[in-house]
């Protein structure tokens, strides 16, 4: 690489998104004393716009994609794909957190500092192509999503969630960091593409050297996107956590976490596939198994949105264990779906669930639908798609997944990932009957009105999720093409 | 504009209306709703001018690409069972509009948008030669009716909606599993592509794959028929159901099933079809004389209805895998039949619930005397349902009793035990609520029909005269598209169609 590392254009363009959310996360930081001003009015609206140079910023970048420092980040399609994605997934966890915040009398800056920072090690997650890059990103979001799950510090159960996601999720990235130990001192690099070249070349190491540090990485991995048998933070987390870090929680370090997944196991570890796909087997069973069955047994709608997301998850490695292009495909499109409806959902949760989230079991939303027909239909949209019913993204997704997996020849999960989809039916179901076929109770007549901030983060995932559904096409003929990671 | 492509997009565009109707003015609903299932009737009637009555094969074709990758198409056609089929479908969508009409007070502007939403699914379902379309149809159909159920039905209504929603998916994920291996396999989810290639031996499946796609199709068929014992939804269904809704399950919605075991499960796994159809068979008769005898004990009207359903389907099940043209004609026929009968009955027995708020037969008596006209449709019903010659039922229920004797004798001896069945638990059922002392509680509450009843009731009593007088107008089609199903199950085939005895070859030959 000729041109000075630092000031070469070329990388500063494909870096720009991060660069663009890092200024303006720290700009945010300085203005709140500046301005003393303590409203979500001024940072939300600052971090929206953030958000949307973020988005232009990756798509421009990917006009001239390539290697950027010296083979360290990589702008490809799917790096592009999960750039979007998660600038998207913070533009909707945003819309609802105006109210949110306004309601719980926590408008502060740091909220939308630190939810700026977490996407844009996300971002850079997206991107990395280097195992350090990724663990700089992969801490970068961490350690902000931290402090997002206890942002409500009055709240004990915020306490709980933040203390127990630092100290699993630390340990966690302790086992990742070891797999990238192992790897760097196994192969001589940390570079992905190099790794992939010489365990596939004349002097690779021991196979069993590097399984140890897939097995390494997995588990770390796993716990991030939290599979199976690494998810049991999940539940606590994401019902401690405020209800917009928790759709955040669900969707954007999970996406990016499963961009390095696939990204790290489809091309370092590409070659020694058949050691580590009874693993992920294993783990996509369990994780759609115990999430199901645990999700059919609560009555707080955060928790069960929980335990519905390690199930999804569990669908996502279903399409990593059929190791092929057409499933990274299959798992980017299930990620955008699924990012859409979760976050809509945990979206109509935190406008129901009033002031000190009093309000989030199940029965709390009985007839919604009379009080308020339109978040009704919204939450019906969701609630459709994740059990996957046809002309939503989510059904267009577990098909591809499953299709992906049975032309890989997995049967049987195949077989077991569709009767656990229709388990997954009757506790989606149970919310679908309390809106519409029960009386109003206390917190559907206590609901706040829209305002248009919450409107439009109702109708964006709802376009998106209906546009996945009719038109699937769009998104996934770039995804098919983008799936190819081995550079 | 394509004449079935317009019967599809009238009822879809009523719905995404219906949606913007204000909730203020519920008879602004009604009206619209009244209004395009009146359009879309109209439009489907249109199609009989356009079918081709002397081809057996699909007409009318509509094909778009939907999507590229994997190569999903928009692909609609009909054929002489899916034509009758889109008819019923349309032809009782008016008249679950009429009979909701004073039935329906709550929420009145969502429950004719999802009663339209359902006649898109419904006639989707019977159109599609796609089968990742028709799996989309199969599923968005039962959206509709969940909150018809939900929302509108009676006492246990959430149970039932439940219940009724969890047993079709559980039913329909192993049905697409199915499809997708069968995309897998085959590189498309074009359906006569997937015949085509079935017939050239391009694409064979060894006896174990065959049979494990047959049961993966076949029990989400069974589960919708619903064949025992797979039946335990529906009489939870069809009672807590709002009478639109029981009218629509019975009549059409059923009717997915058996279409897809005509339509898709045999021709596509013919072997495996034929080597499980004694035992279906059997199943079949089961439930024919299982749904008879339990309806004959039901205290309460809508639930013997309910249960002469899994009788009546059993006759249809039965006729299919009899694996003959006449029985497969009167598996089509009786499909029709039970549409049009058992639809009556149902909406019969909403109209006596409208007026006397119970559905419990002893707490009616004596009916004939207050309100006589309708205790006469409900008498021509009945004996229409129990198969009384010169009655639509009689022709269908004689068709597949004779396929089932051609099959094996024992078949139809034990079915017929179903038809005398059928005349006792109806007949006496009759005899209770319209006979009998005239209570006061019956008299203060019996108005006989008003018009708008009388728009509901005769075009049923019409059908079922004419479809039991002149059935060859109906049945013209429908045997050219049996006989093309009965010759692609012997493509394949280990070995041929063993009809027993020379007349029933011949019967097979004269077609």
């Amino acid at each position: 690489m000729p041109a000075s590392p630092i000031f070469n254009p070329t990388d500063l363009i494909r870096f720009l998104p991060e660069i663009i959310l890092t200024a303006m996360g720290t700009l945010i930081m300085v203005l709140d004393p500046l301005l003393n001003r303590r409203e979500s009015k001024v940072y939300g609206t600052l971090s929206l716009a953030t958000l949307l140079a973020a988005i232009l910023a990756a798509i421009y970048a990917y006009s001239d994609a390539g290697p950027a420092f010296g083979g360290m980040l990589i702008v490809d399609g799917f790096a592009t794909f999960f750039r979007v994605l998660v600038l998207g997934v913070g533009i909707l966890t945003i819309l609802p957190s105006f109210s949110f915040l306004k309601r719980q009398q926590a408008e502060t800056s740091e909220f939308h500092a630190l939810l700026l920072f977490s996407i844009a090690g996300q971002s850079i997650m997206a991107a990395a192509n280097d195992l350090i890059i990724i663990f700089i990103g992969l801490e970068i979001s961490s350690i902000a999503s931290y402090i997002l799950a206890g942002y409500l510090r009055d709240d004990k159960r915020a306490n709980e969630a933040a203390l127990k996601y630092f100290l699993l999720g630390s340990f966690a990235t302790g086992f990742f960091l070891y797999g990238v130990a192992l790897i760097y001192g196994e192969t001589g690099s940390i570079n992905l593409s190099v790794v992939h070249a010489v365990v596939t070349g004349p002097d690779a190491p021991l196979p069993v050297m590097v399984g140890l540090a897939a097995a390494l990485m997995f588990v770390g991995l796993a716990f991030k996107v939290s599979a199976s048998p690494f998810q049991i933070w999940a539940p606590d987390v994401y019902q401690g956590a405020p209800t917009p870090v928790s759709a955040f929680l669900s969707a954007g370090p999970k996406a990016a976490a499963f961009a390095i997944f696939l990204r790290i196991f489809m091309t370092a570890f590409a070659p020694i596939g058949h050691a580590w796909a009874p693993l992920v087997w294993a783990s996509a069973l369990l994780s759609m198994t115990i999430g199901n069955f645990a999700a059919l047994l609560q009555t707080n709608v955060k928790r069960m949105l929980a335990y519905s997301s390690i199930a999804h998850a569990g669908y996502v490695m279903v399409a990593l264990a059929s190791r092929s292009e057409v499933g990274i495909a299959a798992a980017m499109f299930y990620l955008a779906a699924y990012a859409c409806m979760n976050v809509g959902a945990f979206a109509v949760v935190s406008h129901l669930s009033g002031k000190g989230e009093r309000y989030q079991s199940i029965e709390d939303f009985a007839g919604l639908a009379q009080k308020q027909p339109f978040v009704a239909a919204m939450l019906s949209i969701f609630l459709l798609s994740l059990i996957g019913v046809p002309l939503t993204g989510g059904f267009f997704g577990k098909f591809y997944i499953f299709k992906a997996a049975l032309e890989s020849h997995l049967v049987w999960l195949t077989v077991l990932g569709l009767l656990n989809s229709a388990v997954a039916a009757y506790y989606y179901l149970r919310l679908l009957v309390m809106m519409y076929f029960r009386d109003p109770g206390e917190a559907a007549s206590s609901a706040e009105p829209l305002t248009p901030a919450f409107s439009a983060a109702l109708i964006l995932p709802a376009i998106g999720t209906l546009v996945l559904g009719i038109f699937p096409g769009w998104v996934l003929d770039f995804a098919g093409r983008s799936a190819s990671l081995v550079k | 504009m394509n004449l079935l492509l317009l019967v599809l997009l009238l009822p879809a565009a009523g719905f995404l209306i219906a949606l913007a109707l204000p909730r203020s003015s519920p008879a602004s609903s009604r009206y619209w709703a009244l209004a395009i299932s009146l359009v879309t009737f109209l439009a489907s009637l249109a199609l009989l001018g356009w079918f081709d009555r002397s081809v057996a094969g699909d007409q009318l074709t509509v094909d778009l690409l939907w999507i590229s990758s994997p190569e999903i198409r928009f692909h609609i056609a009909a054929d002489g069972v899916s034509l009758w089929l889109v008819l019923l479908s349309t032809f009782l969508t008016p008249i679950c509009v009429l009979i909701s009409w004073n039935h329906i007070q709550s929420r009145v502007k969502e429950f004719y948008a999802f009663l339209l939403l359902l006649e898109v699914g419904l006639v989707g379902v019977f159109l599609a030669q796609d089968l990742f379309l028709f799996y989309v149809f199969w599923e968005v159909s039962l959206v509709p009716m969940y909150f018809l159920i939900g929302i509108w039905g009676h006492e246990r209504r959430i149970y039932a909606a439940v219940k009724f929603f969890l047993y079709t998916m559980a039913g329909s994920v192993l049905m697409l599993a199915a499809i997708i291996y069968l995309y897998n396999r085959a590189g498309t989810f074009g359906y006569a592509a997937i015949l085509d290639q079935l017939a050239s031996g391009r694409l064979a499946f060894t006896a174990f794959e065959q049979m494990l796609l047959f049961l993966a199709f076949f029990v989400a068929f069974a589960i919708k028929v619903p064949l025992f014992p797979l039946h335990t939804w529906l009489p939870d269904a069809h009672v807590e159901a709002p009478t639109a809704g029981s009218v629509m399950l019975a009549s059409v919605m059923l009717k997915m099933g058996t279409f897809g075991i005509l339509h898709y499960a045999l021709p596509l796994f013919p072997a495996a079809a034929r080597r499980c159809a004694p035992w279906i068979a059997v199943l079949a008769i089961i439930g024919i004389i299982y749904g008879a005898l339990v309806a004959m004990v039901q205290p309460n009207m809508k639930k013997l209805v309910a249960y002469s359903s899994v009788s009546h389907l059993g006759f249809v099940v039965l006729g299919i895998f009899s694996f003959t043209q006449i029985g497969l004609d009167g598996a089509v026929y009786q499909m029709l039949n039970h549409g049009i009968t058992t639809g009556a009955l149902f909406a019969l027995v909403g109209l006596m619930y409208d007026r006397r708020h119970s559905l419990a037969i002893e707490d009616y008596g004596g009916v004939a005397t207050a309100a006589p006209w309708l205790s006469t449709v409900f008498l021509i019903t009945t004996l229409a349902s129990i198969g009384l010659p010169l009655l639509n039922n009689f022709v269908g229920e004689f068709l597949v009793l004779q396929g089932a004797a051609l099959a094996n004798f024992k078949w139809a001896i034990w079915a017929a035990l179903g038809v005398i069945l059928s005349a006792c638990y109806m007949l006496w059922m009759y005899q209770r609520v319209f006979y009998g002392e005239l209570k006061d509680a019956v008299r203060s509450h019996m108005p006989d029909l008003n018009l708008r009843e009388w728009a509901v009731v005769v075009p049923l009593i019409a059908m079922m005269v004419w479809m039991g007088v002149y059935s060859k107008s109906f049945l013209d089609p429908v045997g050219k598209t049996t006989a093309r199903v009965l010759e692609q199950t012997q493509v394949n085939v280990p070995y041929r169609v063993d009809l027993r005895g020379p007349a029933s070859t011949e019967v097979s030959r004269a077609r």
